[in-house]
């Protein structure tokens, strides 16, 4: 159980790192590791050479632009865990990272890590498709933007070419008081999820819905967009049996199947794990409208 | 043969200079290179937590990093915790005290684990104990006694504010 012989590069601007990328053949780059290091002790990857973000500059932080925020694709999770401005601005985001790990993973594990390395289960990366986030790279021909829904291209691979670098992600952020709900079912706290659901809902005075995104992770190689539910809760009234007869419609949702769970299995969870995200996500509407 | 770099880290408070292979994780250089053995070896995988170290006050799976990433970092080890070479630690005195061990396998990635737990939050709830301790594995113990034992010495460390290492006031959050 030790890492494979590699050569070790440690840059210090996204620049150089770009520059080895377009260069170095077999290269795998090293964010938090908190998935990478275990793949090279069992010898899942074997690459010749391991680019280290660790040193690289400007890659850590969180700001807010335009009802968005930017978050720096070295930032570690912890920071985000831990951030005021997430909190306020993407509670959502913040609900779903206390669920990723432990606290030693998420002290060491990174936003660009988590969505490149796209484990179809990974919390962040359903954050990222409910919240119809950008992720900006950097290439030898520059900079350039791809939308979330776009980025999962296959099974655990991203839509970046072999010279490209993912530098940071947008996230835009929902009006205030909206309501938000993450829920996963897994075996054992701090395990990958096998099904989860995030909401996020918007409704005017009178209950009704104006704006809704439901998104469904470990169902498939990457997170699925509940769509029709979207636009089926769109101008209707939250109700516990609305809501239940709504979501049924996901126990049709292809799904894997696989050790941890049939796919059947997944459907119910889909369903059910949908239906208490929502109603969470609404009941957190009304609990802010009291204050 | 494997590249090599020289390396310098600070590990308890003393200062290392070495030259290690790229490839070696912070674990085994701790234990082979520096021969500080209380960090145990459980999966090498990032899943039992018994190489829990504190990385510049943080915890972190030591299997999980490569030695050459320690390099300008403070790393604080399980035989960093007592404050000199007779006394034992508050936290250490209630496990001895509460049975909070068996075989003591997993309990130096337990003890720094709690030692950033405590730090950030001195009066834990029975439950923020159960959850800050998730990303460790006992076999022996069923917890309980670990639970325990990790309540007494918030109580004790909030009675004697002393005796803490040089690592352990480490603020972390504004990176």
């Amino acid at each position: 159980m030790k890492p494979p012989v590699f050569s070790y590069h440690d840059p210090r601007t996204p620049a150089e790192v770009v520059d080895l990328l377009a260069t170095l053949d077999n290269v795998k780059l090293l964010a938090g590791g908190q998935s990478l290091m275990p793949m090279l002790n069992m010898r899942f990857v074997l690459p010749d050479h391991l680019i280290d973000l660790n040193c690289v500059e400007g890659l850590s932080y969180i700001r807010e632009i335009d009802g968005a925020l930017e978050i720096g694709a070295m930032t570690r999770q912890r920071d985000i865990e831990f951030s005021d401005l997430v909190r306020r601005r993407c509670p959502l985001m913040r609900e779903a990272i206390t669920q990723v790990g432990h606290r030693q993973i998420r002290n060491r594990g990174t936003l660009g890590g988590s969505l490149c390395h796209l484990d179809p289960a990974a919390e962040l990366v359903a954050v990222a498709a409910a919240l119809d986030a950008k992720v900006t790279v950097l290439g030898k021909s520059g900079m350039r933007e791809i939308d979330f829904a776009a980025f999962p291209v296959a099974y655990m691979t991203s839509a970046l070419q072999p010279d490209e670098l993912l530098t940071s992600v947008t996230f835009p952020c929902w009006a205030a008081g909206h309501g938000y709900a993450f829920i996963e079912f897994s075996r054992r706290h701090g395990d990958f999820a096998i099904v989860s659901a995030a909401a996020l809902l918007e409704e005017d005075k009178s209950g009704e819905v104006t704006r809704a995104s439901l998104t469904l992770g470990g169902m498939g190689p990457a997170p699925i967009r509940a769509h029709d539910v979207e636009r089926a809760l769109l101008g209707r009234a939250m109700t516990e049996k609305s809501v239940r007869e709504i979501c049924e419609s996901l126990r049709k949702i292809d799904a894997i199947d696989d050790i941890h769970a049939p796919a059947n299995y997944r459907q119910q969870l889909a369903a059910v794990l949908s239906r208490r995200a929502l109603l969470k996500a609404h009941e957190r509407i009304a609990a802010g409208a009291q204050k | 043969m494997s590249e090599t770099r020289t390396i310098t880290v600070i590990v308890n408070g003393k200062r290392h200079n070495a030259t290690v292979p790229v490839r070696i994780t912070l674990a085994d250089f701790l234990r082979h290179d520096l021969r500080l053995t209380g960090t145990h070896l459980g999966c090498e995988h990032g899943v039992c937590g018994a190489c829990t170290v504190l990385f510049d006050g943080c915890s972190a799976r030591a299997c999980l990093m490569l030695a050459v990433q320690a390099d300008g970092h403070e790393i604080m080890t399980v035989e960093g915790i007592p404050p000199d070479g007779k006394t034992l630690h508050p936290l250490q005195e209630a496990f001895r005290d509460n049975h909070g061990l068996q075989c003591g396998f997993c309990t130096p990635g337990i003890l720094t684990t709690l030692i950033e737990l405590l730090r950030e939050n001195p009066d834990p709830s029975e439950e923020d104990i159960r959850i800050g301790i998730s990303g460790n594995l006992c076999r022996c113990t069923g917890y309980h006694n670990i639970v325990v034992a990790a309540l007494d010495a918030a109580k004790r460390m909030c009675q004697a504010d002393d005796g803490r290492p040089a690592t352990d006031d480490r603020r972390h959050n504004d990176r």
